[in-house]
């Protein structure tokens, strides 16, 4: 008996460890962003966050574009996303639950996770992009293809997966006994689905969705690659822009001044900032949901 | 057992072999990395000695070299006067090859455009919007039916085909030295960015009616349409491997930092530039083993001026300007 509360108590200590291993790791990620970026803090204050202005040559640096630029192109995303996501999830979940074509969409939704994503930047660019050129020609818009919807639109493909499978997972788990009751009052399967599932999932769905917004900020490479990289002010959905991620890592390898270093990992510490608390907001927003 | 036992001891002695090797670590620029890296594998074939080169971009390099994590870092731009005064001891600039950036564009039924500084600088400011426009038919007339947009695409990484780009805007249109400057990155008047060479060609290709600047080796290895430049003897020059050579054939200064845009020289491409490798002097520092300073001087002040092998046309510029024995520099171990 006392051996097994031994190995028990070792065993918690050793998550907590590990739990607080990851804690540390933020924190110390957070420490090394703030020192790297203060002297682009001290320098500009303020207006590195609300400056327009990215010019390496005179040295200014004001990071507004980019972020607007990531917002933009992640709630877009995000929002093309939902509907084919939730539909997945739904399908797989609460229709095809089970047997050989479940197991093969699910697994086809989890590979899209895994495909690098330079794949998808170079897919974007050839197929996608004249597709949106089409698109732009037939709306009398500067038929250019790259810019923010073209990367919103790849960005979205590239996170249905999460949002869809972490969505899934939650569908099936909602308890056959409240689905029963809910069908035995004579709830057709539409209404199982809204006032049932979705209502009990919501905080698990809506963890899932997080998870693909973060994605969608961070995401490097398929947004360099179709986003057009101009450092100016966005001024439509299909004006080329820019986001920090892909700024970074478009100007880190070649940044000489130490200010200009500086200012890059400012922009990192942005979005470091930026991530946590959309991850925060949407927390309490899921709180909020489930009183 | 015994087939295990003898196995791992060649292992071992395997591993003991290649630590008693000398490793010569080099860090920088990307854009003469193909050509560094066949020429250091012709050195390893030749000599047995490694040379490991990263590809890091210049900044890096610079970085690592003055940090003196690397036997030599290499830049495509030469270290002002003010950091280099910061270097812990001299270092060196030998420059290793040359490089022409050429201005490629998409333009169906154009072919041989030729262009002047001024219509260079002019559209890449934003200035000049459309492919017939005036300015452009003056010089082109088959340009006169392209009622077309421009869209000029640029790097949008920091590099250094942008700074010789740059450097040469600068040069020759003293609006571009005063609302945009030259650098590795620069703040944009107009247009659209692409990540390296691979990029903008890639947007080029695919855009019709789009200009942007590349380095010449990919240009031609993606069959794109060069325009020919208007030099500052103004003579009208295409861009190739002769044409960049011409372009140091100006007097060079002792420490060879110098850049090779809008050259003098009269059949040079104006569109030119050194690539540098940088490295101490004196190799005797930080506690180098003596024969660590010796393999370096080997490679870059012996076998690099002398006998590296000339590069394939197709990978990347031209090197004969290097080896003249002005440009010569011996380190001291």
């Amino acid at each position: 008996m006392n051996k097994v509360l031994n190995f028990d108590t070792g065993f918690v200590w050793s998550m907590r460890l590990m739990a607080l291993l990851v804690i540390g790791l933020v924190v110390a990620v957070g420490y090394v962003l703030v020192q790297g970026s203060s002297e682009a803090f001290q320098k500009f204050g303020l207006s590195f966050i609300t400056g327009r202005e990215w010019d390496p040559i005179m040295g200014s640096y004001g990071s507004l574009p980019f972020i607007v630029g990531s917002l933009l192109t992640a709630f877009l995303a995000l929002l093309i996303s939902i509907p084919f996501s939730m539909s997945i999830a739904l399908y797989l979940g609460e229709f095809a639950n089970k047997g050989k074509i479940s197991a093969i969409f699910t697994s086809l939704v989890e590979l899209l996770a895994g495909i690098p994503s330079v794949i998808y930047g170079f897919w974007a660019l050839f197929y996608l992009v004249p597709v949106v050129r089409w698109i732009q020609e037939r709306l009398d818009i500067p038929p250019i293809g790259v810019g923010i919807f073209s990367a919103a639109l790849i960005l979205a493909i590239m996170i249905i997966p999460f949002s869809a499978s972490i969505a899934r997972e939650v569908i099936r788990m909602v308890p056959v006994g409240l689905k029963e009751a809910a069908y035995a009052l004579g709830a057709t399967r539409l209404e199982v689905i809204k006032d049932v599932v979705l209502p009990v999932g919501k905080s698990g769905i809506f963890a899932g969705i997080m998870l693909a917004l973060g994605r969608a900020l961070g995401e490097t490479m398929a947004v360099t690659m179709v986003i057009g990289n101009n450092n100016i002010m966005p001024d439509s959905l299909f004006s080329p822009a820019n986001t920090i991620a892909s700024l970074l890592a478009n100007e880190f390898a070649e940044a000489d001044s130490s200010l200009y270093v500086s200012s890059l990992v400012g922009l990192g510490l942005v979005l470091f900032v930026m991530t946590a608390l959309i991850n925060f907001l949407g927390k309490m927003l899921i709180r909020r949901l489930s009183k | 057992m015994k087939k295990t036992i003898s196995a791992l001891l060649i292992g071992l002695t395997a591993v003991t072999g290649v630590m008693a090797e000398t490793e010569i670590l080099g860090a920088g620029a990307t854009f003469p990395y193909p050509l560094y890296s066949k020429m250091f594998n012709e050195y390893y074939a030749k000599k047995q000695v490694k040379v490991n080169y990263q590809s890091i971009g210049s900044g890096g390099g610079v970085k690592q070299i003055m940090s003196e994590t690397v036997d030599f870092g290499a830049t495509d731009g030469f270290i002002e006067d003010a950091p280099l005064k910061e270097a812990k001891r001299p270092l060196v600039h030998i420059p290793t090859c040359l490089g022409a950036v050429s201005v490629s564009y998409n333009v169906q039924g154009l072919s041989n455009l030729k262009l002047t500084p001024a219509l260079v600088a002019d559209i890449f400011l934003g200035k000049i919007t459309k492919w017939n426009d005036a300015k452009i038919v003056a010089i082109n007339p088959s340009a006169k039916v392209l009622d077309k947009k421009i869209l000029v695409v640029h790097r949008s990484d920091g590099s250094g085909t942008t700074s010789i780009f740059t450097d040469y805007l600068a040069k020759v249109s003293p609006e571009w030295k005063t609302s945009v400057g030259a650098g590795k990155s620069v703040s944009w008047p107009t247009g659209l960015g692409a990540k390296g060479n691979e990029g903008v060609s890639g947007l080029v290709k695919q855009m019709p009616g789009s200009i942007g600047y590349i380095e010449i080796a990919y240009a031609r290895q993606n069959k794109m349409a060069v325009a020919t430049i208007q030099n500052k003897a103004g003579n009208w020059i295409v861009p190739d491997l002769a044409s960049a050579a011409s372009a140091a054939a100006i007097k060079i200064p002792d420490d060879t930092r110098i850049n090779l845009t809008d050259s003098d020289a009269k059949n040079a491409y104006p569109i030119a530039g050194f690539t540098w490798i940088v490295v101490y002097k004196d190799q005797n520092y930080g506690g180098r083993s003596k024969a660590q300073g010796q393999e370096v001087a080997k490679l870059l002040g012996g076998w690099f001026m002398k006998e590296a092998p000339m590069p394939n046309p197709s990978i990347t510029a031209s090197c004969p300007q290097t080896r003249s024995p002005r440009l010569k520099r011996f380190l001291r171990v």
